[in-house]
């Protein structure tokens, strides 16, 4: 199958500055991808690239197979891209703004679906407002709205949830996941970790320009942060040696890291062989936050 | 197709709403550059027997009035979008840089002939004209409207800010049409402003014009008609040629 998004070798500078220095990655049809980074790294410039909007210095791009230069046509028309800017055209109202959309994508007569993204996006009672009269969090779904007039394939979400309510997030993430779910490929830069790791099942992370860690979300979880057991024992005891490879003490309590639930049996049958008694057990689970630190630390090997 | 419409819609329904300022208000300042001027110079300019001063001006201060609304169309349109980051709405779609070139130039074209109508129809209150040759009225206005929606596209493109189109507009544009022949026959200036008259293109496209009113121009109309379409192809080979790299739209 061909790939929703197929980026090989890209480069891109900016008077010197390298923003992009080298990018490889596919991504296939269906996927719920993360793209994730510090400021800086280079996001929204592949994104940019992606859709056009800049002009990448080498490396080719690929939408469904379509080469963003040779064959822009195609891959713009199978593409729908969020701006992470809060733009909007100040002289049209939500609905002129939607049929104007549909139109420079050759689609005539559109209502239809304007209405049904207008309902799923709690935007139906806004469609006769014009642009400038609204709040940003109501500009921010219009601009969502904007990118779907056109049943894009492949839909790229440029931190769309930054500076943006908390129920304006459900409702975004209500409606994404059913794009998803009907088909359609996300991507979706964030800065909040705990998105990214709920609904993306597969992440790249950025740095400097470059892809420096890409794998299944469950993975990079495994791969750069264990499980934890945290425990105390009885009268605050010392942890008997030999229980644990590497253990870590915090106040009274102890932490052992955890490879497997397997590995969970022998650990406790130990501390039981030392004759200690264990008052608190928990196991704490891995998260992206940990991840993300360690890769942007270590500079990383993809 | 249907994205060079839309993109012409859009650009037409963006000065419509506003068509106070867009409209009305240069009708208005036409207005008082008639009355004013013929007021004061009626029966001392005359410059050609059959003609009366202010017969004389109208079609000048017509396409002054064309030539600069449909600069401001295109050029505002456009800096307007760049600056506040909506021109991502009309480069994310499929839509060519002919068809993005066209859009832009016939709207500000439109509006060059919407102000155009409006002065010349509140003119008609005050003096009578005479249309001597249609048909060179309408090729002037056309070639007009096009060259300066060009020049405003090519404006837009190369402005980063407003300042940059605002010194465009007062040391180019406006010199360029003041100096034209709006107000008087380049025949009563000195030689030395005859000459430099001759290399402005502004003054062919209202030499031109107003021939079709009066059958009477400093130049011969076919002459005014070579340098506008020379001009006008000059003007559009440049524009899509940097539309079409991308200048200062796609980095
Ligand atoms: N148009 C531009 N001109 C100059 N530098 C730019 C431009 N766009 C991005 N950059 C630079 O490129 C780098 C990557 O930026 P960006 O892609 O916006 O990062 P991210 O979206 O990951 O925060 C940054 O150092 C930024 O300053
Ligand atoms: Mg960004």
């Amino acid at each position: 199958m061909i790939p929703a998004i197929r980026v090989r070798q890209v480069t891109k500078s900016f008077s010197g500055l390298q923003a992009l220095a080298g990018i490889d990655l596919e991504i296939g049809q269906g996927e719920f991808f993360g793209l994730l980074g510090p400021n800086g790294a280079g996001k929204t410039t592949l994104i940019s690239a992606l859709a056009g909007l800049i002009r990448a210095d080498g490396g080719t791009l690929e939408v469904m197979g379509h080469d963003v230069r040779t064959d822009y046509r195609n891959a713009r028309r199978k593409l729908g891209v969020v701006p992470q800017e809060l733009v909007f055209d100040p002289f049209f109202t939500v609905r002129e703004t939607l049929r104007i959309q549909s139109g420079y994508f050759g689609i005539r007569n559109n209502d239809a679906w304007i209405d049904e993204i207008l309902s799923n996006l709690d935007l139906a009672d806004r469609a006769d407002a014009s642009m400038r009269a609204l709040s940003g969090g109501m500009k921010r779904r219009v601009l969502v709205a904007q990118a779907l007039v056109h049943r894009p394939p492949v839909i790229i979400l440029d931190e769309p949830t930054a500076g943006v309510d908390v129920e304006l997030r459900q409702t975004l993430w209500r409606f994404v996941r059913r794009l998803n779910e009907d088909g359609h490929t996300i991507v979706l830069t964030t800065h909040y970790l705990e998105e990214a790791e709920n609904f993306c099942a597969r992440i790249a992370m950025l740095k400097a320009g470059r892809v420096v860690a890409l794998d299944s979300t469950p993975n990079l979880l495994r791969r750069f942060s264990a499980h934890t057991v945290r425990l105390r024992l009885q009268g605050d005891a010392a942890l008997p040696a030999g229980v644990a490879g590497q253990v870590e003490r915090k106040g009274s309590y102890w932490s052992l890291p955890l490879d497997r639930y397997d590995d969970l049996e022998p650990i406790l049958a130990r501390v039981r062989a030392a004759g200690c008694l264990i008052e608190e057990l928990e196991i704490v689970k891995p998260d992206l936050e940990d991840v993300f630190v360690k890769v942007m630390n270590q500079g990383g090997q993809p | 197709m249907t994205g060079f419409t839309t993109l012409l819609y859009k650009e037409l329904l963006r000065f419509w709403k506003v068509g106070f300022q867009t409209v009305a208000a240069p009708v208005l300042t036409a207005m008082l550059y008639l009355l004013i001027f013929s007021h004061v110079l009626e029966n001392r300019v005359q410059v050609y027997e059959t003609v009366s001063y202010t017969a004389f001006l109208v079609p000048g201060l017509i396409m002054m009035s064309m030539l600069q609304n449909a600069f401001a169309n295109s050029s505002s349109s456009l800096i307007q979008s760049k600056v506040m980051g909506s021109i991502v709405f009309v480069l994310l779609p499929p839509i060519s840089y002919t068809a993005f070139f066209a859009a832009y130039v016939i709207a500000a074209l439109m509006r060059g002939l919407a102000v155009g109508l409006g002065v010349l129809l509140v003119t008609l209150c005050f003096t009578s004209l005479e249309f001597v040759e249609p048909l060179w009225i309408m090729a002037f206005a056309i070639l007009g409207g096009a060259i300066m929606g060009t020049l405003g596209v090519l404006a837009g493109l190369w402005a980063e800010k407003f300042d940059h189109l605002a010194a465009f507009q007062n040391f180019l544009i406006m010199p360029l049409t003041f100096l034209s022949g709006v107000f008087y026959s380049i025949h009563s200036l000195p030689v030395f402003w005859q000459q430099v008259s001759r290399y402005n293109p502004i003054f062919y496209l209202i030499d031109g014009f107003r021939h079709g009113f009066f059958g009477l121009s400093d130049v011969s109309p076919w002459q005014s008609l070579a340098v506008a379409c020379s001009c006008q192809i000059v003007l559009s080979a440049i524009t899509l040629r940097l539309l079409h790299s991308g200048y200062r739209l796609r980095a």
